[in-house]
Parts: structure tokens; sequence; C-alpha cells
């Protein structure tokens, strides 16, 4: 019985964590599904990407280059580049996983997108699996319906609040990452330097995009362990 | 209209396997200090690199509303630390910039 209160707390925290992702997430799925309708694409395949698909950047971008002709092999070539970024955030998650049983893991995965990965890697303290799994499926549930939503009702928005809602996504990075800078210098210092590598990687036009972002996060962290070396006691909060 | 299901699941492919493969590497292995330190730091670098890659991709006639919702919901959720809030002022501030510069 403790055991089934136990778990029940651990939603309820989740459901409060995860909240602002649902938020954030909703209006975002929903321009998604007004542009996919405007690209031509049916309400199933518009419907099957945040299923299947469900990674909010590299959808917008397929919409982008299927609008361009470009050929499907690319489309997923740009797509496994874009989102080869994630590999570094399981990989920042796995040791934090530990308590999570291993059969999960499949399943956990999915879930694992830009804003899930900051707001769980934020509360690492929390981690358990009917933690993490809460968020997934409610942050889940909020891109796919508002994917349909958008779809089918997205036309009624106007283009001005449409094109705010999607810059909605990247307000939400930043809220996410400001804290943490206010809570640690070395947070502040180490998201300055990672801004400065990428836009140097970014103009100097020597990666594709998806490569400069994984080699702007490669460069950047590995300068933070060589810069953060002497006071390496500090640990996780 | 075009059916998309193979594009669709060989995106959803390349999509997963990136995400679960480090999961299941990693889960029971004992990692060097200065590798967690690493992997640590990615949280902060990555959503920096995309917050940075938002402002300099976007658009010219929404940049500067990019740049103010960004920021807006920056200084808020540093100051209150509401996310919620400060997701959607970020979309209201950029909403009026856009109104005001069209």
């Amino acid at each position: 019985m403790t055991k089934d209160k136990n778990i029940k707390n651990k939603v309820k925290e989740a459901m409060v964590t995860g909240l602002p992702i649902v938020i954030g997430y909703f209006p975002i799925a929903m321009a998604f599904g007004l542009l996919s309708k405007n690209t031509f694409i049916s309400f199933r395949d518009t419907s099957l990407l945040s299923m299947v698909v469900y990674a909010g950047a590299s959808q917008f971008m397929a919409l982008d280059l299927i609008g361009a002709g470009v050929t499907w092999a690319n489309i997923i070539l740009a797509t496994f580049l874009l989102n080869l970024r994630h590999m570094m955030m399981t990989a920042s998650l796995a040791v934090e996983f530990k308590n999570i049983p291993k059969k999960f893991l499949p399943l956990v995965a999915f879930g694992i997108t830009d804003e899930t990965f900051s707001v769980i890697s934020f509360n690492r303290g929390k981690i358990s699996l009917p933690f993490v799994l809460t968020i997934n499926i409610m942050a889940y549930c909020s891109w796919l319906s508002g994917t349909m939503v958008g779809y089918l009702v997205g036309e009624i928005l106007p283009q001005s609040l449409q094109s705010s809602l999607s810059i909605g996504l990247y307000a939400m990075f930043a809220a996410l990452l400001s804290p943490e800078a206010r809570k640690s210098k070395d947070v502040l210092l180490i998201s300055i330097i990672a801004a400065i590598i990428y836009i140097m990687l970014f103009y100097s036009n020597i990666f594709t995009s998806g490569w400069d972002i994984i080699i702007g996060i490669i460069i950047s962290s590995a300068l933070g362990v060589v810069i953060f070396k002497k006071d390496s006691r500090e640990g996780e909060n | 209209m075009k059916n998309y299901l193979p594009l669709i699941i060989g995106m959803g492919l390349v999509t997963y396997f990136p995400r679960l493969i480090p999961l299941i590497a990693l889960n029971d292995r004992e990692i060097k200090k200065s590798i967690r330190d690493f992997l640590n730091f990615i949280p902060y670098t990555s959503l920096s690199i995309l917050i940075v890659r938002g402002i300099i991709t976007a658009d010219s006639d929404v940049k500067l509303a990019t740049i103010l919702g960004i920021a807006i919901a920056g200084i808020l959720s540093y100051k209150k630390g509401n996310l919620v809030l400060s997701v959607l002022a970020g979309i209201v501030l950029s909403f009026i910039v856009i109104n005001i510069s069209l």
C-alpha cells in the first residue's frame, strides 16, 4: 500500500513538473499541424509524423524539405543528423536512469526530447520510472493532440499568432536554462561558451546543419570539463 | 494526397535509435569522472546552442520578435522561476512585436 502511495506521489510530482511542457508543446504542435496541412500532407500522415517521429524541430524541417522537393532519402538523412543530438542527451541521462528497470528503457527512450530531457535533467533527485514516464506521456499527448487540433482548426488563427506560437519553443528553452544559470556561475559561463562556439561553427560553414549542433555540444562540453577541472568536487545538486 | 508512410517510418527509426542506444549501452557501466562531467554539461550546452540556433536561423521578419520573446522568457524565468508564465510571456511579447512591425 505504501508503495502505491509512493507511486501516486511521484506521478503527482511529475504532473506539476511536466505541466510547462504540456502548455508549451500544444501551441507549437498546432503550428506544425497547420503548416503540414498547408504543405498538402494528409491528416493521417500529419498525425503519424507526430506519433512516430515525435521530434519537433525535425518535423518542421521535414515540411520545409518536402515543400522544396528534396528526396526522401535526404530528408531521412537530415532528420538523423538533426536528431543525433538526442544521443548526447540520453548518454547524459543514462547514469541517472540506473534505478529504472532495464526493460522499460526502450519505452522511456522514445519520450526523450529536448524539453523532457531538460526538465528531467534539472530534477535529477526525483528521477524514477513513474516520474519519467508521466512526464514523457504528458508531453507526448500534448504534442500529438496539438498537431491534430492545429490541422483541423488551426486556420482560424491569424498568421502573426502562428509565428509567435512557434517562437514559444525557443522561449521554453530560455526559460529552462536561465534559472540554472542563476544557480551556478559555471552553468552561466558554459552556456555562453557554447553559444559563442556554435555561432563560430554556424558561420564558418564547415559542418552541415545538424552536425554543427552535435560538434558544438561536444566541443563546449569538453571545454567545460577542462575549465572546471579544479573545482570538480561540487557534484550535482 | 501523397502517401508519406515510408518517409515517416524512416524518419521515426533514425530518430528513435539515437535516443535508445546510449541508454542501453551506458546504463550499468561505471563511467569515468571526466566523462560524467562532460555528460553533465550537455543539458546546458545543448539548450544554449538550440536557443542561439533559433535566433540565427529565424526569418528576418520575425527575428526581432524571436530575440525579444526569448529574452523576456529568460529574464522572467530567472527572476520568478515560473516556467509556464515565462513561456506565455515570451509568446505574447513576440505576438505584439510581430504585429507592430507588420
